[in-house]
């Protein structure tokens, strides 16, 4: 199968550091594909590589036909690919329905259009949509509010929506349960879990090892900037790489 | 049925604010107004301060040279009437024509920063200006001097249709209605309301929801494949033209344009106007920029024997001393009476004066609701 993502010989050093060290990955359409490993693994430096945070110093990353390296964040966004935050970034002084009324705005009228004379009242499609959207994650109730006022694990949801109104062919998730409450978890597991048999393909960052267990297909165990081992979640548990990666044997 | 009720509501505001704009000379008669060159000043600054808050109440970009604008507006309607006509029309289109041509060219660089290097950066082109304008550009802008109108200015339009003004200096006048006193004033008017107009659709429309987006995370709305340059740009390029005509306006009321009116205090006064009305706000920056005019024009003519006038009810030693505190704040001082008044504002209204009327209109509903609806029904009846 074509991959949707394809990472090849990625290089990235920061100073001294090599924060990654020939990175080879191939994402499968359709999949949820987890990228573990321990702090300063290089996780979110290969993350900011797909969204054009970040540009390595070496190597491709390729989405569909299209190279990724050089392209700014909203042409990436454009050709279809959307990022959930660690920290969720929304926008705080607007309304929940404002905030995803946005980004369907973004999709479907591009990088800038400059409509400053249809009234926003006259747009009752796109506000639909957003409704849905909202509805969809459970914000549905909440809609007029400001997006500042919400809790932390709302935010999330509200980060979520805001991506999937666009329909991304992948979604990319940094830790998105991190900071959260086990039954929050457990609610964007089973939200996260809907998302995938959309069929949506995903890379998620995790720490939480019940969250990766429960969503991955697939699962790439990234330590000290290489990836150590690949493949299914069981396979990955009896690793003893990944258990010595783990357990701070790798530092020797 | 929000929408709806929304669409509604707009209609309302513009058509009261319009019945305010237009019946201003009634309304401010009482409070030592209602002359024309003084209400001409409140419509011209008030759109101004309108167009600056498209750009810092949206976007969040603070300028502080939007004055560099405002003069090249004034500039170019006076070589407008020099060259062409005396009629205003052709003078404010070009006026605001130019003012977004500058505005694009200062913006395109200025924008590659944000935050104070924004500001900063926008205030260095605007000193550029007017040091440009007060001696390099001596030809064009006439230097200290400012450029004024000449009988012999060759008047191409006004020839071809044969308007001959004789061996007087001539004044602007709108197919042969002078725009002095008035008229000048129901002119600027017309534009203020229709200024008003177009802020209200941008503020309502898509294009106002991503500048507000602007101000909240630009980095969301780049993640979200927004680019935010151009939108910044826009913005910024909407309220230079919005400060190039008011830079027209000034000189189709008062002929003459001088590099003073670029200088950076010039700029400061409509980021004063703004805040001290409401930033972004659709009403604020208006009552903003007529408050900062009334303290300009009014509080300064005070002198010493209107205040003695004023506290003669006051025995006489007690007299002079309220008197010469007095003074302080009035005449020259009508900076330090502004300046407290800003202080006030900004400590305990921060949303400015809009916010305190919102504050009011908050209080007086709660109040209506406590009383019940037996204590407001004789009310209305009366």
């Amino acid at each position: 199968m074509a991959s949707i993502l394809s990472v090849q010989n990625v290089n990235k050093r920061f100073g001294g550091l090599k924060a990654l060290d020939e990175v080879n990955l191939e994402i499968e359409p359709g999949t949820v594909h987890a990228i573990i490993g321990p702090n300063g693994a290089g996780k979110s430096t290969l993350l900011n590589c797909f969204v054009g945070r970040l540009t390595p110093d070496v190597g491709t990353v390729t989405f569909e036909d299209h190279s990724l390296i050089g392209l700014a964040p909203h042409e990436i966004n454009q050709l279809g690919v959307s990022r959930v935050f660690q920290t969720p970034e929304i926008f705080g002084d607007l309304t929940l329905l404002e905030n995803v009324m946005i980004p369907y705005f973004a999709k479907r009228d591009g990088a800038f259009s400059l409509n400053a004379w249809k009234p926003m009242a006259g747009q009752n499609d796109v506000r639909g949509k957003a409704e849905e959207m909202l509805a969809d994650v459970g914000l549905g109730e909440k809609h007029a509010m400001v997006a500042n006022s919400l809790s932390r694990g709302d935010k999330r949801r509200l980060e979520l929506a805001m991506c999937l109104v666009q329909q991304p062919k992948l979604l990319l998730l940094d830790e998105p349960t991190a900071g959260m409450a086990r039954a929050d978890t457990n609610n964007t597991i089973d939200l996260l879990k809907t998302i995938a048999s959309r069929g949506i393909t995903m890379v998620v960052i995790e720490h939480d090892m019940h969250v990766v267990f429960s969503l991955a297909d697939k699962i790439s165990v990234l330590a000290q900037g290489h990836v150590i081992a690949e493949g299914a979640p069981n396979d990955i548990k009896g690793d003893p790489r990944v258990q010595e990666a783990y357990l701070g044997g790798a530092e020797i | 049925m929000v929408a709806i009720i929304k669409k509604q509501s707009d209609l309302v505001l513009l058509l009261c604010f319009a019945a305010a704009v237009l019946a201003g000379p009634v309304i401010l008669q009482p409070f030592g107004a209602g002359y024309p060159d003084l209400l001409q000043k409140f419509a011209i600054f008030g759109i101004f301060a309108i167009g600056f808050n498209i750009l810092f109440g949206l976007t969040g970009y603070l300028s502080f040279g939007h004055a560099a604008f405002l003069g090249i507006g004034s500039y170019t309607a006076v070589w407008t009437f020099k060259l062409l006509s005396m009629n205003p029309l052709p003078a404010v289109l070009l006026a605001t024509l130019l003012g977004g041509l500058f505005a694009a060219l200062i913006g395109f660089i200025s924008l590659r920063r944000t935050g104070i290097y924004f500001s900063i950066l926008t205030l260095a082109f605007a000193q550029m200006s007017y040091n440009l304008a007060y001696s390099v550009l001596t030809p064009i802008t006439n230097g200290e001097t400012g450029l004024q109108l000449r009988q012999a200015d060759p008047r191409v339009l006004d020839v071809a249709f044969g308007r001959d003004y004789g061996a007087v200096l001539p004044s602007s006048d709108l197919f042969g209605i002078d725009m002095t006193g008035y008229p000048g004033f129901y002119f600027c008017a017309a534009v203020l309301i229709l200024c008003f107009y177009i802020s209200m659709r941008i503020f309502r429309s898509p294009f106002g929801m991503m500048l507000r987006a602007v101000k909240s995370n630009q980095n969301r709305m780049n993640y979200t494949g927004l680019n935010t340059r151009p939108y910044a740009l826009a913005a910024f390029v909407i309220s230079g033209m919005y400060a190039g005509l008011a830079g027209g306006l000034l000189a189709v009321t008062d002929p003459l344009a001088g590099a003073e009116r670029m200088q950076w205090t010039a700029s400061g006064e409509v980021v004063l106007m703004t805040i001290l009305g409401g930033t972004g706000t659709l009403l604020g920056p208006v009552i903003g920029a007529g408050a900062i005019k009334y303290f300009e024009n009014i509080f300064s003519a005070f002198n010493e024997n209107i205040l003695l006038n004023t506290f003669s009810f006051l025995p006489e030693t007690l007299q002079h001393a309220v008197v010469s505190v007095a003074s302080l704040f009035v005449g020259e001082g009508w900076h330090l009476t502004l300046g407290a008044l800003f202080m006030v504002i900004v400590i305990f209204l921060p949303g400015g004066l809009m916010e305190g009327v919102r504050r009011f209109g908050v209080l007086f509903k709660r109040k209506a609701d406590s009383d019940g609806p037996t204590e407001t029904q004789p009310a209305s009846a009366e």
